[in-house]
């Protein structure tokens, strides 16, 4: 969002339409596209244990795109995103569990449901700001993880629920390598929708919000609607994301979605880049992956001297959190614009090399 | 200069004596025990190019905040266009055709100056959160880009054409002041408040900035309401001009008759001999 980004000399926008695109140069464009072609020959690839981490990213990449049009792009915060994720989960269980609704419909019901869900808590944000709205969303958090606790005919209770799997035209997508498809097609259209919502009206009206809330208004943008709006917004992201969540595992329990979860979705996106869009899945992947990359340096160092001094192999889990709270606090000092920033940065010092501006 | 819209030819001072686009019937502004404003009245005709005038404190930006919907009067009423817009919001009587600048300067600083600007077309664009995300599918394509067509033309008329993809916030102050002039005129206002637009500019810049206010006023055909510290512009190109001195209205009319009047001199103008100094400054 913030800073320019470089256009190699020669490209001339000849249209208005040729300088609003999706991507701002034809590379850009062909390596995106390359990218998902490449994705798409990944369970050719790669065995069911990196197949489940994709899948991982692709879901919680959704809810966090969802949380970072709320807090980096509107400038509202909220500490309950992982319950509007849960709710989104446990919506599209039972509505294909109670309604016999096909799961391929049921996912983006289960979104506009969570929608629903996410306008009525966002009401307070359009009055409160900063701290207080932070310990609303609070408020959501701990009511919607009781809710489903007590809800056992939403729910299933403490016993959970089983989702269907995701079928299409008689096809089931239970297996890791079909899921896969599944989760990459949503990836893609929802930030296809994201990228649109944030050159259009709407979107600009959101970060107008964000940056200066009195001009806004006075540029005619209703602040109460767009407060709202954003959260709406979001939820129905959370939403998506957490019924993709429940047809992969195919059963959703009530203990999960606790505010430790909606912790790690606001660390996503601050890793990955407040308000930008890619950085939301730059994030996710990131937090995916640093345990995970813990995980295998304690694996390589078990049995060496260091391990036997310090004894890591019991406290793996310890250290993963530690881990993630250090990178937390490292990339708001160091790096508060995000892996996406970084990113344009890497391509300008390619770009522009041996000179440094 | 510009592919200006040309609206209505513009209307003299005295000759729209009878067609006041906006009102203020007895205005009173309190905060707690401060009287921002006390009983102001006075219109603004069509066409016209109004200055506010006052010393600091005065009540000057005040009076601008009532009209444009920041601050509701405590007592008195405004009208626009005939209508009763005292108790409308904000962003209500901007899509009416109320657009405004700060004295401070109010970009949102993230965003390009081209993003800035499209702000400014807010409720002129049809297209929402649904529209806009099925941006090829709804039309929201080819409405974005008409907009952006004529948002090009004041990026044009304000000269900022190599600074339309910068990040608003990385702006040098003159620009940033005719980005925020910009976005303003993108409302497609019909009276357009600017709240001191030459403060902290070099006598180039204000030079600039005069001609596009006169330009606003005679080629797009906007009112212009103007609160300036600098006489000498105010003195040139309003066409009439008020004055305030804590919170009263203290003067009204022509930039002659506001000049001699005595409880001006005094109030605004200070001293006699200073007084005569600004007249030749003027003349």
């Amino acid at each position: 969002m913030a800073g320019t980004t470089l256009i190699p000399s020669g490209d001339f926008k000849t249209s208005y339409g040729a300088d609003t695109t999706v991507f701002p140069t034809a590379t850009s464009r062909n390596a995106a596209i390359l990218g998902v072609a490449v994705l798409l020959a990944a369970p050719l690839v790669f065995d069911n244990y990196w197949l489940n981490l994709l899948i991982q990213i692709g879901y919680l990449g959704i809810a966090a795109l969802g949380l970072n049009i709320l807090v980096g792009f509107t400038g509202q915060i909220s500490i309950g995103h992982a319950a509007f994720f849960g709710f989104g989960a446990f919506a599209s269980a039972w509505l294909s569990n109670s309604f016999a609704i096909p799961v391929a419909l049921a996912i983006p019901l289960a979104g506009v449901m969570t929608t629903a869900v996410g306008l009525i808590f966002g009401i307070p944000a359009a009055r409160l700001k900063g701290l207080y709205l932070a310990i609303a969303t609070l408020a959501a958090q701990y009511i919607l993880q009781d809710f489903f606790a007590r809800a056992g005919w939403f729910t299933g209770g403490v016993a959970g629920t089983i989702a269907e799997p995701f079928s299409l035209f008689g096809y089931d997508f239970d297996t890791d390598a079909s899921y896969f498809y599944v989760v990459l097609a949503y990836v893609v259209v929802m930030f296809l929708l994201a990228t649109n919502l944030m050159r259009t009206r709407d979107g600009r009206a959101l970060v107008a919000v964000r940056d200066h809330y009195l001009s806004a208004e006075i540029m005619g943008i209703n602040l109460t609607k767009y407060r709202t709006m954003s959260f709406g917004i979001s939820a129905f992201y959370a939403g998506i994301g957490g019924a993709l969540y429940a047809h992969y595992l195919q059963f959703v329990s009530v203990e999960g979605f606790t505010i430790l979860f909606s912790i790690q979705f606001l660390g996503m996106i601050i890793i990955g880049g407040l308000g930008s869009i890619m950085g939301s899945l730059m994030g996710t992947a990131f937090m995916v992956l640093l345990p995970e990359t813990m995980q295998a340096l304690t694996d390589s160092l078990s049995g060496t001297v260091i391990d036997r001094a310090l004894n890591l192999k019991d406290s793996v889990a310890f250290l993963r959190e530690m881990a993630i709270g250090v990178v937390i606090i490292l990339f708001l000092v160091f790096e508060p614009d995000g892996l996406a920033h970084r990113w344009k940065q890497i391509k300008a010092y390619w770009k522009l090399y041996p000179f440094s501006h | 200069m510009s592919g200006a819209p040309v609206a209505t030819p513009p209307d003299r001072a005295g000759e729209a004596a009878g067609n006041p686009i906006f009102e203020a019937r007895n205005v009173s502004l309190r905060f707690g025990g401060v009287r921002a404003l006390t009983e102001v009245s006075f219109h603004i005709n069509k066409g016209e190019l109004f200055s506010i005038i006052g010393p600091n404190g005065a009540g000057k930006t005040s009076m601008v905040n009532c009209i444009s919907g920041r601050y509701r009067p405590t007592e008195g009423r405004v009208f626009f266009k005939g209508k009763d817009i005292t108790d409308m919001t904000p962003n209500h009587r901007a899509s009416l055709g109320i657009g405004r600048t700060f004295q401070n300067l109010a970009l949102f600083g993230h965003m390009t100056v081209l993003d800035n600007i499209m702000v400014g077309r807010h409720h002129l664009l049809k297209n929402n959160f649904l529209t806009g995300a099925l941006y090829w599918f709804t039309g929201a394509r080819q409405e974005e880009l008409a907009h952006r067509r004529e948002v090009e033309e004041i990026i044009d008329f304000l000269e900022i054409q190599h600074v339309r993809k910068a990040t608003a916030g990385t702006l040098s102050y003159g620009l940033r002041k005719r980005v925020e002039l910009a976005r303003a005129v993108a409302l497609k206002p019909d009276l357009i408040l600017l709240d001191e637009p030459m403060a902290g500019m070099n006598l180039e810049e204000k030079e600039d900035m005069a001609r596009y206010i006169v330009d606003l006023n005679e080629e797009w055909g906007m009112t212009v309401v103007m609160i300036e510290h600098d006489m000498g512009v105010v003195m040139d190109i309003s066409h009439r001009v008020m004055v305030l001195d804590f919170g009263r209205k203290i003067a009204e009319g022509s930039p002659e008759e506001v000049l001699a009047d005595p409880r001006v001199r005094t109030a605004y103008l200070g001293e006699e001999d200073e007084t005569d100094d600004v007249q030749q400054e003027v003349a």
